[in-house]
């Protein structure tokens, strides 16, 4: 193990935290609210001093860096911003237990939106804001982030692609360009444009700015903080539609954009992921739209909900212009089963994606027809490319973790004694980042009745799910300390 | 005329005995000493030992002077090397490639241009292309086109309760009710190019004339059934197979591989989505059994081995699948088929030979050479095209005035688009093409030699 190396990361990733938290400050300048430039202040001081002591102590390091250190560096680089990143709520004790604010913040990163608070509305808006930038920040990827800024074009050593995969959200890493830092930038300049462009929308349509860049920070990362008690219900049905569309464009796998540039528009059209995607938005809208006929005044109020609450939980969003948990039972269970599908592999979402499902199906026809016939040979093939045995492979095992690790926590935050509904889908919610369940976890409910250790196990599905199980796990295993 | 030929594989050795046959100076090269040994015993050819890619090697066969290189080695890489090789040598070297990889089959142009290349050769793409033609017309047992596809032999098998047995050849174009002539016919194992009072007998292979468009009409005045095949399994998964899924695949027949090795399906699966991939032994009765060879319309025995594909074939036939086709490497195994009477047998060196002979006579006579020579008949007939110019004889005369030489027969000509099955009133213009039959001991080589 590199640990010199991994120092040497830690270093720049709290150097980059730092940086991140300067627009914090100008917010809670503006609003002036001088506790929350103290807690800062403070906070960027801590990191600096905690940065420069990562520094010292890994000068020297040798750029020796396999897999075994990208899964360690992406797992323990993410506690590790979540720990900083929770200090501005304990020092100014708007949140004063650390769990709660360790939560509160990993539930940011990770771009689940769960949160403890019962009262949105009473936070400064300094420590609002960085709440909700948290997710834009962790929808990409710190660590994606910092390779399109640090890593040397030439000079890599092969740890980005190890990180990369770490980090990356989906069965199979693509690079998009030849070096890794030019695809890190393309990433994040696509990533950039979609967020202002959101951002320029919303302010079309008159939101506060404020508000305005929140929102569009949750939507880009498919987080789902809000700044107001009842989420997103409030505004007009038109910010709603914007959020609407630009949470599902978020959704999409972000090598189709590239391609949009490149402009290999036959590519896009015929993408299966895509088609599953859409398939699964606008059939659930469909059927959620007629279980709840009557609800709404007029049709077109029904499909507006439903279409906002479809694509909020397949995205692992988290907003709700509605409480669907007073909804019928089929449309809930629709979204039960929304909220384990998730989205694209490659974008910011959550969830299982819609390419392991799609693989995942086209396995099972193909085991049925090996049933049938138990000498055929065949591929399984997504756009005509035959899927490797090892993808295969690694897809099944990685849905086999993902039952397990739910069940655990089912079981596990069963304990608190809420009903089987709510910890069911406070589980699901969280492992898959989506953020609001049913019942006490609802979309107008909050985590804060859990007990501390039931906030810590949802805390560690968190992460988990937005890592895809493998850099958490990976630090629970004692091989990955052993020495080579 | 001097010929370089670059590895003595089946290929190899099938173009040295048709060309040596043809009495051109032959410098065969390959790496194998043994195997050299035994090309020189069997034709009448030079060996040079050695890697046929290394100048030195091809210094020693005589490049700098020879005319025409034809690389017919194992790998596609190794044969454009050495033409490139070759070509360095000598500037007006005509450069004849093997390529077989299918990789490669889509930038053939590309290479023909890149490489200097006169001709490149496909042998499996051949067969491949030679058997789905096959199965197309069940009931033909081989089809041969000409005249831009527009006309064809094809040959048929008189058996007892055949309509074609005991009949008049006079007779035929009122039996089979559309223009058609019957070419040659295989009795007793020698071709005869038959005059009119010749009467057919069970047990005969003929070989007929007809436009494309009128087979179908030939097929059912014949009494002969035919249902369009629609599902066909391939026992053996090398490159034939593979091309011939793919023209299948093209034409909507549904298509299954038996192929042994693990590693070979896995990789067809890759290449061929929509085509049943079956693991398994094909030589295996049970196999083919359980897979269902029952229900196919059509078996193609395409393993490496003549003895495997003969036993897949016989066992096929057991099981009463209608058209059953054997792929063959060596030519005297053709023989074996006849006599068992098991369907259609197909052998690449064959096919590819005659191709190659074709551009080689194209060369030694620039003018009035054949245009497309194909073997008929086992190899005891020929058929080819040749161009009617301005030093064509006997130009404008009715056929009944000519006298052409003993086994030669004009069995089509073809003008601007129409197509003509010739009689005694025929005659042909300059610019017309013709299609001329020939016993294969009677060589053609200008359009002047076929009068007398």
């Amino acid at each position: 193990m590199n640990y010199k190396m991994i120092g040497r990361f830690f270093s720049a990733i709290l150097a980059i935290e730092a940086a991140f938290m300067l627009p914090a400050i100008v917010v809670a300048l503006i609003y002036h609210e001088p506790s929350v430039i103290i807690a800062y202040t403070v906070c960027i001081a801590a990191l600096l001093a905690v940065s420069a002591l990562f520094r010292y102590v890994s000068r020297g390091a040798k750029t020796r860096f396999y897999a075994r250190e990208g899964l360690v560096c992406v797992g323990l680089g993410w506690l590790i911003i979540s720990a900083f990143g929770a200090l501005p709520f304990v020092i100014t004790k708007e949140i004063p237990n650390f769990i709660d604010a360790f939560f509160e913040i990993v539930s940011g990163f990770t771009t689940t939106g769960a949160s403890i608070l019962t009262d949105v509305e009473a936070m400064s808006k300094g420590l609002l804001y960085w709440r909700s930038f948290s997710h834009w920040i962790g929808g990409m990827g710190v660590l994606v982030f910092m390779m399109a800024f640090l890593s040397d074009k030439g000079k890599d050593t092969g740890f980005t692609v190890h990180i990369l995969r770490a980090e990356s959200p989906g069965p199979e890493v693509a690079k998009l360009l030849p070096h890794m830092r030019d695809s890190s930038i393309v990433l994040y300049g696509l990533y950039i444009a979609l967020t202002v462009l959101d951002i320029l929308f919303l302010l079309i349509g008159k939101m506060p700015v404020f508000d305005a860049f929140c929102i569009a920070f949750g939507t880009a990362g498919t987080g789902g903080f809000g700044v107001r008690a009842d989420s997103l219900g409030s505004y007009s049905p038109y910010l709603q539609t914007v959020t609407t569309v630009f949470m599902l464009l978020f959704g999409v796998n972000f090598n189709l954009y590239f391609l949009l540039i490149l402009r290999r528009f036959k590519d896009i059209i015929t993408d299966a992921e895509l088609h599953v995607y859409l398939g699964v938005v606008a059939v659930s809208t469909a059927l959620i739209s007629f279980n709840i006929l009557g609800t709404y005044t007029t049709l077109g109020e029904t499909i507006h909900h439903a279409a906002f609450q479809v694509a909020t939980i397949i995205t692992t969003t988290g907003y709700s212009t509605a409480n669907f948990d007073t909804w019928p039972s089929l449309s809930k269970a629709i979204m039960l089963t929304l909220m384990v599908i998730g989205a694209c592999a490659g974008s910011t979402g959550g969830g299982i994606k819609c390419s392991r499902v799609l693989l995942m199906f086209r396995a099972m026809k193909r085991y049925i027809r090996k049933v049938v016939y138990p000498s055929r040979v065949e591929h399984v093939r997504v756009n005509n490319h035959p899927v490797s045995e090892n993808t295969m492979n690694s897809v099944s095992l990685y849905l086999v973790l993902y039952a397990f690790i739910l069940v655990i926590s089912f079981l596990i935050i069963s304990i608190d004694n809420f009903s089987v509904e709510t910890n069911i889908s406070a589980v699901l919610a969280c492992f898959n980042n989506i953020g609001p369940g049913f019942g006490a976890v609802g979309p107008m409910e909050s985590y804060a009745g859990y007990s501390w250790f039931s906030k810590i196990v949802l805390t560690f599905d968190m992460l988990a799910g937005r890592l895809e199980l493998l850099p958490i796990l990976a630090l629970l295993s004692r091989r990955t300390w052993n020495r080579r | 005329m001097k010929i370089v030929i670059a590895g003595g594989g089946k290929i190899g050795r099938s173009l040295a005995r048709l060309l040596s046959a043809e009495g051109y100076d032959l410098t065969v090269i390959d790496i194998n000493a043994e195997m050299l040994g035994y090309i020189e015993e069997k034709y009448d050819v030079m060996t040079v030992n050695g890697n046929c890619a290394a100048m030195a090697t091809l210094r020693e066969a005589g490049i700098e002077d020879a005319d025409i290189l034809i690389a017919a080695t194992m790998l596609d890489e190794v044969n454009l090397l050495c033409c490139l090789a070759s070509h360095t040598l000598n500037k007006n070297l005509h450069t004849i490639a093997r390529i077989r990889n299918p990789e490669y089959y889509d930038q053939l142009y590309e290479l023909r241009d890149a490489f200097n290349l006169s001709m490149t050769f496909n042998p499996e793409f051949k067969t491949a292309r030679d058997i789905s033609r096959i199965l197309e017309y069940p009931g033909f047992l081989k089809r041969e086109t000409f005249a831009k596809d527009r006309v064809e032999i094809v040959e048929l098998m008189v058996d007892e309760q055949s309509k074609l047995n005991g009949l008049r050849l006079i007779d035929l174009p009122g039996t089979a009710k559309c223009r058609v002539l019957v070419c040659a016919v295989v009795r007793d194992g020698s071709a005869f190019m038959p005059d009119g009072s010749f009467v057919l007998k069970a047990g005969d292979r003929v070989y007929v004339t007809a436009p494309t468009n009128e087979l179908t009409l030939l097929l059912k005045n014949l009494g002969i059934i035919t249902k369009r095949v629609s599902r066909v399994m391939l026992a053996g998964g090398g490159r034939v197979s593979y091309y011939l899924a793919k023209h299948l695949r093209k034409a909507g027949i549904t298509v299954r591989i038996v192929e042994k090795d693990p590693d070979r399906c896995l990789r067809l699966a890759e290449l061929l989505p929509d085509v049943e991939i079956i693991q398994g032994d094909a030589t295996n009765q049970n196999t083919l059994e359980r897979e269902g060879a029952k229900e196919c319309d059509a078996v193609v025995s395409l393993t490496g081995l003549d003895e495997m594909n003969i036993i897949i074939s016989l066992f096929a036939h057991d099981l009463g699948v209608r058209q059953v086709v054997t792929k063959v490497g060596r030519p005297e195994s053709l023989s074996i088929i006849e006599r068992l009477k098991i369907g259609s047998a197909v052998n690449p060196q064959e096919l590819i030979g005659s191709s190659v002979v074709r551009y080689v006579r194209s060369v030694k006579n620039q003018s009035g050479a054949a245009i497309t020579v194909h073997s008929i008949a086992s190899g005891l007939a020929e058929a080819s095209e040749f161009l009617v110019d301005s030093t064509t004889l006997n130009r404008g005369r009715p056929l009944r005035d000519i006298q052409l030489k003993k086994n030669v027969l004009l069995a089509c000509i073809s003008r601007h688009g129409s197509l003509e099955i010739p009689n005694g009133n025929s005659s042909f213009e300059d610019g017309d093409t013709l299609l001329i039959v020939t016993a294969s001991n009677t060589v053609i080589e200008r359009l002047n030699d076929i009068f007398e």
